[in-house]
């Protein structure tokens, strides 16, 4: 499951990214750009800023998504702030109507505005939500259970970024979701490898790749990014 | 002194719509956590018999209450002063950072991260760890580095590491933004100490509470000297803790008016000012609900004013609360009147204000002609000391002739 965010490098390359990372994935997660992307690390948050130079909106992203003709399910992942100012109404309507699966919104933590999240989940689209290690029994149990599509579990304490190695309490953690919930787990966070993805994907049901794959979109290009993907994918398909 | 806290005016975090906990998931056991040990806090008379010897012993409380004498004729009413600049380290701000930091040693979190503007709240931070023995980071602005150099500075003196942020506008919003990525990354050693009544529950109603100080004090060292209560109180805001801080013993009594000053930076009708409660509109920012500046999509506009300290785009969400209900008046001031009312003030009164305080000094000396000569007294809350300042104004007004 790679993450890319709308509007970067260009608009134009990141459609281009778009097409080529639904080649080799099963769901594909685009990021809104927010001026103030608090928990992402600092590939994500340049992507973001460069997004936004490239007058990349909300608008904008679901046009993206829909002009790329994507056949795969699409995830959007966006900060809330963005999608209050453009109504939760019209963002769930336009959204479906380009074919987004899914809404993760990554300040919108369980009961945090459950009205809301009441009428995400109400929506065509599901409401996709984030479980932490931080997260507690109790606190897993709340946050499934108005969960729909898949369960995203952050893989470590921390902002979005690569590192060079996986949470050594990883699978404890999945477990810890797995009793509270029959949803498929997704794990993101970190994973920047073929041999991480394959450690994750023993656990879990998603490997979400993110900063990695955007790094290598901003420095290498459209083509590099492809065979980036081509890789994971080969390495989990042969695992 | 006992410290009587001020009725609870959140309900489950929230004021009216306003605040709120939007925050990654990784952060809500740590903020469950806070709000326990806070909640149970607030009936310990113990904790606050430790917070009450250290305000005394160790920031000179209670601050005097001052007379203004030529201010108060200048404007035509008279003037009292509450004299935060008079604690240790500068500002209002020290009373915040003692509070929170007994809650750390009590949560038994030896590392603490602050976000600073001004500087004040990064100094008082750096400080009340230096006494206590705990690791302290501040993130600063890059561009605030630059314009409250002496703070730095300071900071470093104390101890603490002092970390430029280069994201974004480099001013106390990204600042916060990486301070709120550092405690997600170590929130498990790492208490988060927010300098205003900003961010997520239970923040913006804890530093209202530790701040209340001020108004209390206030509001009977008002009562004593003049046997009524005042007939207004000013406080600049940014966040708006030290507002919130002075308005809050005066909440209940309907005939005081509150007024809290913004910064209009270049002007409210330039993209360049600060001017939250003036010209945003709600929006979610650094973990709860209020007041914004924004564009149209929902991104979050620059804020600028000449005063660090008020240079954010957002503002506590008890203050929205405050302003849909009309219970405080919410102006706003630009660079050029504070600036002038800096220097007013330092010849008038012999005090330096700082840049945040000469905001509301401004909306004093514009709003003359609007108290009766036999009204009660106005009160100014002097949130810091203009030291911080002096550099930087010297380097906008030049020597002054
Ligand atoms: C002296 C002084 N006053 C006011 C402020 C603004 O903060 P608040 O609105 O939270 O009081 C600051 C912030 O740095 C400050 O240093």
């Amino acid at each position: 499951m790679p993450f890319l965010t709308a509007g970067f490098p260009t608009i134009r390359e990141s459609k281009d990214a778009l097409q080529v990372a639904a080649e080799t994935s099963d769901i594909l997660e685009v990021g809104v750009p927010f001026s103030d992307p608090l928990a992402d690390g600092p590939t994500i948050q340049r992507s973001t800023y460069r997004a936004l130079e490239n007058g990349m909106t909300v608008a904008g992203t679901l046009e993206l998504i829909g002009s790329a003709n994507l056949n795969r399910p699409v995830v959007l992942f966006s900060y809330l702030n963005p999608v209050l100012q453009y109504g939760v109404d019209r963002l769930l309507r336009d959204a479906a109507d380009v074919g987004v699966a899914g809404l993760l919104l990554t300040d919108l933590p369980a009961g945090a505005d459950v009205a809301l999240e009441e009428i995400v989940h109400c929506s065509p689209l599901d409401l996709i939500r984030m479980v932490a290690p931080t997260s507690r029994k109790a606190r897993i149990a709340q946050a499934v259970d108005r969960a729909q599509g898949f369960v995203y579990l952050v893989a470590r304490l921390g902002v979005t970024g690569v590192s060079a190695e996986l949470a050594t309490d990883l699978g404890p953690s999945i477990e810890r979701v797995r009793v509270a919930t029959s949803l498929p787990i997704a794990v993101g966070f970190g994973i920047s490898t073929p041999t991480q993805a394959i450690a994750v994907a023993r656990l879990a049901d998603g490997v979400v790749v993110g900063s990695a794959l955007v790094e290598v979109l901003g420095r290498h290009g459209v083509a590099a990014a492809g065979r980036f993907l081509g890789g994971l994918r080969a390495a989990l398909d042969s695992a | 002194m006992t410290h009587t806290l001020v009725p609870e005016t959140s309900t489950a975090g929230r004021f009216g719509p306003y605040g709120g906990r939007y925050v990654p998931e990784t952060l809500i056991a740590a903020l469950d956590d806070l709000a326990s040990l806070y909640d149970s806090m607030r009936g310990d008379t113990g904790f606050w018999d430790e917070y009450h010897q250290l305000l005394r012993d160790f920031v000179g409380r209670p601050s005097p209450l001052s007379e203004a004498p030529r201010l108060s004729a200048l404007v035509g009413v008279r003037v009292l002063l509450k004299r935060e600049d008079l604690n240790h380290t500068g500002a209002h701000k020290i009373n915040n950072t003692i509070g929170q930091a007994l809650l750390a040693r009590r949560m038994g979190k030896r590392r603490i991260i602050a976000e600073t503007g001004a500087g004040q709240h990064g100094v008082a931070t750096a400080t009340i760890c230096a006494r206590f023995g705990l690791e302290c980071v501040v993130y600063m602005g890059a561009l605030d580095v630059e314009r409250q150099a002496l703070n730095v500075y300071r900071m470093q003196l104390l101890g603490a590491t002092v970390v430029p942020v280069e994201s974004g506008t480099r001013t106390l919003k990204d600042a916060t933004n990486e301070a709120l990525r550092d405690w997600v990354t170590n929130v498990a050693t790492t208490h988060y100490i927010i300098g205003s009544v900003v961010g997520p529950d239970p923040y913006p109603r804890m530093v209202r509470d530790f701040q209340s100080v001020i108004g209390q004090e206030a509001r009977t060292q008002v009562l004593e000297r003049v046997g009524s209560l005042p007939e207004t109180v000013v406080a600049c805001v940014g966040g708006g803790s030290n507002a919130i801080g002075i308005f809050a013993a005066f909440l209940p009594d309907a005939s005081v008016g509150l007024v809290g000053v913004e910064a209009a930076g270049e002007g409210i009708g330039t993209s360049r000012h600060s001017a939250t409660l003036t010209a945003g509109r709600p929006g979610v920012l650094h973990g709860s609900l209020s007041y914004l500046l924004q564009d149209g999509d929902g991104q979050v506009a620059p804020a600028h004013s000449v005063s660090a300290g008020l240079d954010y785009p957002g503002v506590g969400p008890e203050h929205s609360w405050l302003r849909d209900r009309g219970r405080v008046e919410y102006h706003a001031v630009d660079d050029h009147e504070a600036l002038e009312a800096f220097r007013r003030f330092s010849e008038l009164e012999g005090i330096i204000p700082a840049l945040e305080t000469a905001h509301a000094i401004a909306w004093i000396i514009k709003s003359k002609g609007r108290w009766s000569v036999d009204a009660a007294p106005v009160l100014l809350c002097v949130s810091g000391r203009g030291d911080k300042d002096v550099a930087h104004v010297a380097s906008l007004l030049g020597p002054s002739t």
